[in-house]
Formats: C-alpha cells, structure tokens, sequence
C-alpha cells in the first residue's frame, strides 16, 4: 500500500508540472503574442446584432455577456423542447417496431438503420436545405388557421394582444419560431428519436413473456399490464441509457453554428472571433455545457432511484 | 391474402397504419424516382445544362466531375492510385479483424504493417514514390485514417482509464472520473476548438504541432473517455468472485488484471465497442468546423466552386450514401455479434447462473 | 523503473518553459532550410483560394504564396498549404505553424498592432455591400429597415453591418451562417430579403449563382473599407520585406507591361527599370537576401497582377473597378523597386 501512496504523490507532481508547463507556456505566449486575458471582454460592447433573441432584449449596443446569455437561452429552449419531442417520436418507433403491423415494423426498422447510420451534421444540412427551398416568400405565406402564418421567414402565430401582420419585408407582432430552430429541432429530434427508440424496444422486449402472461392470467387488461406490470420494470432498464441520450442532445445542439441558428456555441465562437480571446471563449461553452450535463444527469439519477425503488416496492 | 390480413390488417389501427404508409409511398416514391432516375442528368461537359434542368432532375454530373476531389481532396493528382491503395489496405484490415478466426496475437502485428504500408503508400519518399506532405491528405482516407487511428491509440488508453476509475487509490480514481466525465459533458467540437484554437498556446514559441494531429488528438482524448465507459461496463460484468479467485492465487495486481479480468471483460464489451466506433466514425464529420479536408469537408468544399455550385441536395445525398454504407456494414456487423455470443466468451459460472 | 520515467518526465517538462524563452529563429532563414513555405490560405473561397476538381489549389491568395516561393526557391511550386477558418487563422500565424497569412484578411489597426500581425499590403481592395431581388424595388440601402439579412460570420463583415443600421437608425434581422453554400441558398430561396459581403462577392455570386443576374441588383452604398491583404508575423524584418516585395514585383510587373509570355524576351530590354527588375544591373534581388533573378521567376512562374486577377477572378465576373494600376485609375500601386 505504501507504494500505491507513492504512486499517488507521483501522479499529483506529475499532473502539477504539466498544468505549471501548459500555464507558464499560455502566460508567456500571451505575452509576446499581446493577446488579452481576463474575463474584462464581456462588459465590452459586441457590436453584431444575433437574429433570434428569444425572451430576452438584445441589440448590438448591448455586452457580449448579454450576447452570450442570448445564446445559452437560445440553446437551453432547443434542448428543452427537442427532449420532449424527442422522447415522445422515440417511444412512438419503439412501438411501432413491436407493432403486429409488418410493414409498420419494417418502416420503423429502416427509419431507425437510415437515421443511426448517417452523420448528425449531414442531416442538419439536408433538413435546412429543404425547409429553407420549399417555403413560400411572406408576401405569399401559407395562412393554415386564422392568425398563423407560415412562410420561409418562420412561423408565426398570435400571443393575447398581439397578432402578426405583414408590414414591409417581414411580420411584425405575435411571436415566431425560425426556420433555423425548425432545421435544428427537426434534426435533433429525428436523429435522437431513432435512439430512444432503440431503447424503448429493448425495455419492453426484457420484460419476459412471463411477465406479461402471468398479468393477462390474473386477469389484467392489455392496458392495465402494460401500465403496472410491464412499464415499471421496462423503465428501470430504459432511464439510465435514456438519460445519456438526453446528454446527447444537449451536446449535440451545438452543431447549430453550422446552420444558424445562434446558439451559445455560435455566439461564443463569434465572440472568439473579435476579442481574439479563444482561451475564455472555450472555457465558457466548456463550462456551460458541463454544467447542464451534470445537472440533467443528477436529475435523472434523482429519477432513476426513484423507479427503481418503486419498482422493489411492488 | 392471409398473410395479409394477419399482418397488415389485423385491427382496426393496424388497418389504418397500412393505408397510411402506402398513401405516403404512392405520394412520395414515384415523383422521387423521377428526380434522381429518370429526369436526373448523369454526364455533363459543364453545370449548364444541370441548371436548366434545376429540380425536376437530380445532377449527377456534379459527382463525376467532383468524385476524384470529393474522395482524395488535394493529394496529387496523378498520385491518386496511392490513396486508393491505402483505403483498400484500410478496408481489408478492418475486414480481416472482423472475422473471430483471425482474433489472435498476431493480428496485431498484421496491424502494424498494414499501417506502415498505408504510412509508405500516403507518405512516400521511398520506394521511388514522391513525399507527399500530410497536409495534402484529405477525402474519404483521412475519414478512414482519423477513425482507425483514433480508436486504435483511444482504447488502450481507455483500458487504463476505466481501470483507473475502478482503483483503490483516491487520487488516481478521482483523476480518471474526473477526466471521463469532463470529456462526455463537453460536445465534441468544443474538445476540437481547444485543439485548434488554443493547443498552440499552450506550447513553447516555436514549436508547432500540425493541424491534422491536433485534431488526431482531440479526436483520441475524446474517444477515450467514451470506450473507457464501455470498458467499465465489461469490468462490471465480471462476477465478484473471479476477482477474488485470482487474488487468493496471489497474483499481483498486473497478472490479475492481464491474464483473469481484462481478456473477460473485453469479450463482454465487443458489441458496445462497435457501436462506440460507429458514432465515433460519424463524429469525425465535425472536423469539418476546423477546417481539415475529410469527406463530407470535401463535398463541401466542391459546393463552394462557383461554376458547379446550387447542388447541395445531390451532394448530400452521395454523403449519406458513403457513411451509410460504412455504417450499415458495421453495425449489421454487432448485430451479428450481438445474436451470436463470442464463443468460449461467457465465462463458465455465469452460463450457469 | 517508475520513478526512472517520472523523472525522465520531470526533466522534460522543465526544459519545456526555459526553451519557450529562446528567441525564434529567423523565418527567412527557417523556410529555406525546410525547403517550402507554409502558406496559411482560405479553406475554400472560388477566386481566393480554392481546391479545383484535381485537387489544385487555385486563386489571388494562393498566388501571392507561391510568388513568395518562386523568389526564395525560384520554385513556384515549393509552397505547402494549410487551409484556415477563420477562428484559426490569427494563432497559426502567431504560433509560427504558418509562415504567411494569405487569406482574404481585412487589414485593421487593431489586427496591426494588438494582435501583432504585419500587414505586407493589398492584394485586393473591396468593399461592403447589399444586393437585393429587384422585384422589392429598393433603390438604397437606406429603405432596408426592418429587412431580414443574409451574413457570414467571423468577420469583419457582420460589425461592419450593425454600425451601419445603428448610425442610420434602422433595424434588421441577421440570419449569421458559416458557410457560403448554406448562405447563399438561403437568399436566393428568399428566406432573407438582403444578401451582404464585399461587393466582389456580391457580383460574382450574381453572375454565377443567379437563376436570372437580372433580377437582383447591388445597391449603390458601399458601407465599408477591405483592404485585403497578405500578413506576416510582428518583429521579423527580413521575412517581412521578402514577402511585402514578392506582392509589389507582381504589380510592378503588370505596370511595366512584363508578364509570363514576354518575361524572357524582355529580361534583356534596354529598359533601365527592367533591367533592375530583371536583375541584370543592381543587386536589387541580394539586398533581400534572394537570388537577383527573384523577380523574373515570380513573373515567369506565377505572372503579373493583372495576369492573376484574370485567371482567378475574371471568369467569375469580378471588376478590375479599384484593383486597376495607378496609372489607370485604380489603387494597385507598387513603390519603386530601385
């Protein structure tokens, strides 16, 4: 034991002197390179305009910190809303590849090999080329109900108050979700629903035959098996990897700056871009998004304790 | 007929769903077999003739004047047989390693040379063949290449992380968690921005690592973490008391975990470790946003030609069609793993149990 | 054993810092001991620098490079290229990971001097501008409130946008996309109403991109100055001067009617300026610390200005307009080479 503590003191110095190496080289590099350090930018004025601005006021007068906080907004609504959507396509395939329909099953199999098989990126660009060719101008905006406008500028739809009109190039009023948090949402959402999918099978199918005979011979509705017998059980094993795919939405959202959509990612690299300060740049996305991980999965182990004990329960 | 209605119209939702999904197919197959058949313009002198056909035809023609660059990216052009050369090389060892009978010692030293020989093949400068600087690779082989290698150095690295993660030692296991989550709660192109933006920093003036091994890199960091978490897995499926056994042998901790645990553990992680490298091998589609020619980089790079650009859609289309057929390979490849357990691959008290 | 490695470790890492302290060595002497120049370029930008279908790096950009490798190695073809975003572009010059910046970059004071980037000259002068469907009927960028625009990011391009609606009380909504494919599809499928990047961009994108070029028209306001221009590193004369004249030899060539055709014909002119330029009087090409013929391979491999401007940009449907020589009415002016 005494040389595991040896080995121990040895990895410490060693993890010391490589950060004192990697810090003395970025001070001395800063230095000759007269590359500003500090967190002092984000109180400085941005000077670029972001086009989706969600709940919270922005315009180029304003700080990059609120630039960035436009952007941490921008992606906390993608990813709380393609969660959503996400779980609930996801659980529909999971379905509808234990569904007695054949060609329901072989449908739900080839979406689910298509979508794994091919790169998020790819998609992203696919879906925005078509949402963004196959719209109409707003003079010439589909109006589907009262109020609702749908044209390559977006949707938009009346709040209380406020309804849309169209006055010179655009609508004006009302509130409006873009075409590229549509592009992102849809892609996001397809991608990781293929996932889920996957896993909501694999939940139910570990349920054994048993189980489910055993609840029809007590005399159960399917309904009623499949809400106390087979449910509970299925999702202690489908909230663990289900959790992860969450994560993984959340990382992969920041592939909006490929198509748009001003996340924080697409705003931070921007700000990286006119400070010349990657190295604060890169600690905000990273710290962000490291943030939001632990907390969805200290969430959802909060969760997970909490099926798993009722399920002992029972 | 009877299969039919056992199958397709079995209830009254099912009945439904069918007529759905065969009205969807009526609507949309045909005008699609339109575009990229029948109207689709396969062979053309220039993107004139693309343009006035602009959506009721596909315009294939843009591949076959692009497909060298799309597939080589800058390498030379008339040293294009030599990365061709390599990805099969590439192909073929990947192919070899799939098979179980080949899952000896000394596939790792058929490895090695089929390495060298695709080192000698890209690199050059013996044999008679012209050096060819790294920073002309580019295409379908640096996909390839960034993969491979990227898992070959990510899991053994991986190994001592998830056996770090399982150590007694504070300081080390808090080291190794601490790694592996901070890697999977960041997204990968922020490990990939480090790397390009602020890896040169933190080096001495003077010394500069090259743009395609920095990105090698944080592709192998990244890697790591996720395999290392596959690796665990493996080490968990090992029941209590073969850990036990080998140290009432009074094997060291080396020989325990060489000889008992690890050859175990990772029979039990091959089919999660294939389905790690699928995702992974997409992933490297991100180097594209720091600016290294890879496959899809090329396909995009070709978009930006003014005379041949407007075929976004086509060239998408070739792209999925690429990783597709990579993709589907492997992971019909797991499947099959998956259906068929390794043999000898359970250890005998669990088949049991 | 493990602490033979430790220690191995420690006494690498410490040498680490104290080299860092050394001073870099000379890039002129550096790029001709490895035998190439690292060329910092665009990632992909059709008349600046751009992979052609064989995989040859083609445009202005790329041909300021290889003149820099025809002076040093009168070898035009002695230039290797690192493709940059441009996140990258600025710490790989720093870093030393390229030798020269040649990549469509906006000269400014603030990348002069705090970012400790030497600006050798212009290439190319630009200038901001918009360009709109016709059918909207917009006479001038002063009717553009409330537009949706199209824009790149990353650049000076996006600033340069929102100081002009702020100083002209206006608004509009940007619609900010890396890449110039997905850009440019979005305003040609009308999903902004106005497309914004230097007016070269805009009239090359409207020849070439254009269903009909009729239908969309440039505005008459130019919102902005772009130099843009090749860079090297701060606190390297030589290298500095190497590079800043390879760009002057091309325009001065173009001014003295010299191009890769008539080059060796007119090597052994009476002309004096030739005769200097050519390196037959003088040690013009020495007091760079090249061979005297340095010009005349920049001339005879890569070309004159005007020869490059009409390879690369010309069939794109890009103006001479301000990139003309002096002496017709443009701004490419090459101090005397005497």
């Amino acid at each position: 034991m005494k040389r595991g503590w040896l080995f121990q003191a040895g990895l410490l110095a060693a993890a010391g002197l490589v950060l004192w190496f990697f810090i003395s080289n970025t001070t001395h590099n800063l230095e000759t390179r007269k590359i500003a350090s500090g967190f002092g930018f984000l109180w400085r004025e941005a000077g670029f305009e972001i086009g989706e601005t969600g709940a919270i006021a922005y315009s180029a007068a304003d700080s990059y910190l609120r630039a960035l906080v436009v952007g941490l907004w921008n992606t906390f609504r993608i990813a709380a809303i393609g969660v959503v959507f996400a779980t609930l396509l996801g659980t529909l395939i999971g379905l509808a590849r234990l569904s007695p329909n054949w060609l329901l099953v072989k449908l739900a199999a080839a979406y689910v090999e298509a979508i794994r098989n091919v790169p998020l990126l790819v998609q992203l660009f696919f879906w925005y080329a078509i949402i963004s060719e196959n719209l109409p101008g707003p003079a010439e905006a589909l109006n589907p109900l009262p109020g609702v406008y749908l044209s390559n500028r977006g949707i938009f739809f009346p709040l209380p108050g406020s309804t849309p009109e169209l006055s010179g190039f655009n609508f004006i009023g009302g509130a409006s979700l873009s075409p590229e948090f549509a592009a992102l949402l849809v892609g996001l959402v397809t991608y990781t629903a293929a996932f889920i999918g996957e896993i909501v099978r694999a939940g139910v199918l570990s349920v054994g035959r048993g189980q489910v005979d055993a609840a029809y011979s007590i005399g159960l509705a399917r309904r009623a098996a499949l809400r106390f017998v087979v449910l509970p059980q299925a999702l202690r094993l489908i909230v663990p990897p289900l959790t992860s795919q969450y994560l993984n939405l959340a990382k992969n959202s920041s592939l909006a700056v490929a198509i748009g959509y001003p996340d924080l990612v697409s705003i931070a690299n921007t700000t990286l871009n006119q400070t010349g300060q990657a190295i604060e740049g890169i600690a905000i996305i990273m710290g962000v998004y490291l943030t939001i991980s632990l907390s969805i999965s200290a969430l959802m182990n909060w969760y997970n304790r909490r099926v798993a004990l009722k399920g002992t329960l029972r | 007929m009877k299969w039919a209605r056992e199958n397709l119209f079995s209830s009254w939702p099912s009945a439904l769903a069918t007529i759905a999904i065969l009205w969807l197919a009526w609507k949309l197959v045909p005008p699609f077999v339109d575009w990229a058949f029948v109207e689709a313009i396969w062979r053309a002198p220039d993107a004139r003739a693309c343009r006035e056909a602009q959506g009721a035809g596909a315009c294939w023609a843009f591949i076959g004047e692009k497909h060298r660059f799309i597939l080589f990216g800058t390498y030379p052009f008339e040293q294009h047989w030599r990365p061709a050369a390599a990805t099969a090389v590439l192909i073929l060892l990947w192919f070899f390693s799939s098979l179980k009978r080949f899952w000896q010692y000394w596939l790792s030293a058929v490895w090695v040379a089929g390495l060298a020989l695709i080192g000698v093949l890209m690199w050059g400068g013996v044999l008679g063949l012209a050096y060819v600087e790294n920073e002309r690779w580019g295409g379908l082989i640096l996909t390839l290449l960034l993969a491979s290698f990227g898992v070959a150095l990510a899991f053994p690295l991986s190994i001592l992380l998830a056996l770090g993660r399982q150590s007694q030692m504070p300081v080390l296991r808090a080291a190794c968690i601490g790694y592996i989550e901070l890697i999977r709660g960041v997204p990968l192109i922020s490990v990939l921005f480090m790397a390009s933006v602020m890896l040169p920093l933190f080096l001495p003036a003077g010394v500069s690592i090259d743009k395609l091994l920095r990105a090698q890199i944080a592709l192998i960091l990244f890697a790591a973490a996720y395999l290392a978490e596959v690796v665990r897995g493996g080490l968990q499926a090992i029941p209590r008391h073969q850990y036990e056994a080998a140290e009432a042998l009074g094997l060291s901790y080396w020989k325990r975990t060489l000889h008992v645990i690890l050859p175990q553990a990772l029979r039990f992680s091959i089919p999660p470790l294939v389905n790690t490298f699928i995702g992974f091998f997409k992933d490297t589609s991100l180097v594209l946003i720091i600016g290294l020619f890879d496959l899809l980089s090329t396909i995009k790079v070709s978009l930006q030609d003014p005379a041949w650009s407007g075929f976004g859609v086509e060239a998408y289309l070739f792209a999925c069609l690429v990783y597709f057929a990579f993709c589907f390979a492997m992971s019909a490849y797991s499947r099959q793993l998956e259906a068929s357990p390794v043999r000898g691959g359970l250890p005998r008290p669990l088949r049991q149990s | 054993m493990k602490s033979f490695t430790v220690a191995a470790a420690l006494s690498i890492l410490a040498a680490g810092p104290a080299h860092a302290q050394s001073a870099a060595p000379s890039t002129l002497e550096a790029v001709t001991k490895k035998g190439y120049v690292q060329c910092g370029v665009n990632v992909g930008l059709a008349g600046f620098s751009q992979p052609d279908s064989q995989g040859v790096w083609k445009g202005i950009d790329v041909d300021v490079c290889r003149a820099i490798a025809a002076a040093v190695f009168g070898d035009a073809s002695k230039v290797r290229y690192t493709p940059l975003t441009a996140q990258q572009r600025f710490t790989a010059l720093q870093s030393g990971e390229v030798d020269v910046l040649s990549r469509n970059t906006t000269w400014t004071i603030t990348r002069d001097t705090s970012l400790g980037l030497n600006f050798v000259g212009v290439n190319y002068y630009d200038g901001q501008g918009f360009m709109v469907p016709k059918k909207r009927k917009v006479k001038s960028a002063k009717q553009l409130n409330g537009a949706t625009i199209c824009v790149q990011p990353g650049t000076t391009t996006e600033l340069n946008l929102a100081d002009y609606f702020r100083a002209n009380n206006m608004k509009f909504k940007p619609v900010v996309i890396e890449k110039l494919e997905e850009v440019l599809n979005a305003y040609f499928s009308g999903r902004c109403d106005v497309y914004t990047t230097d007016i070269s961009g805009l009239v090359a994108v409207r020849v070439s991109r254009a269903p009909k070029p009729d239908d969309h028209v440039i505005l008459p306001e130019v919102i902005s100055k772009e130099p843009l221009g090749p860079a090297v590193r701060h606190g390297d004369d030589r290298w500095f001067d190497v590079v800043k004249w390879s760009l002057f030899a091309m325009i001065e060539a173009e001014e003295l009617g010299l191009n890769s055709k008539n080059i060796d014909q007119q090597a052994g002119s009476q002309n004096p300026s030739i005769q200097r330029f050519a390196g037959a009087t003088g040690d013009i090409g020495k007091m760079l610390g090249l061979d005297n013929r340095w010009a005349v391979n920049i001339v005879k491999q890569v070309g004159n200005y005007g020869e490059s401007f009409d390879a690369n940009l010309k069939p794109l449907g890009f103006d001479r307009g301000l990139n003309k020589l002096w002496t017709q009415g443009g701004l490419m002016y090459a101090p005397p080479i005497r």
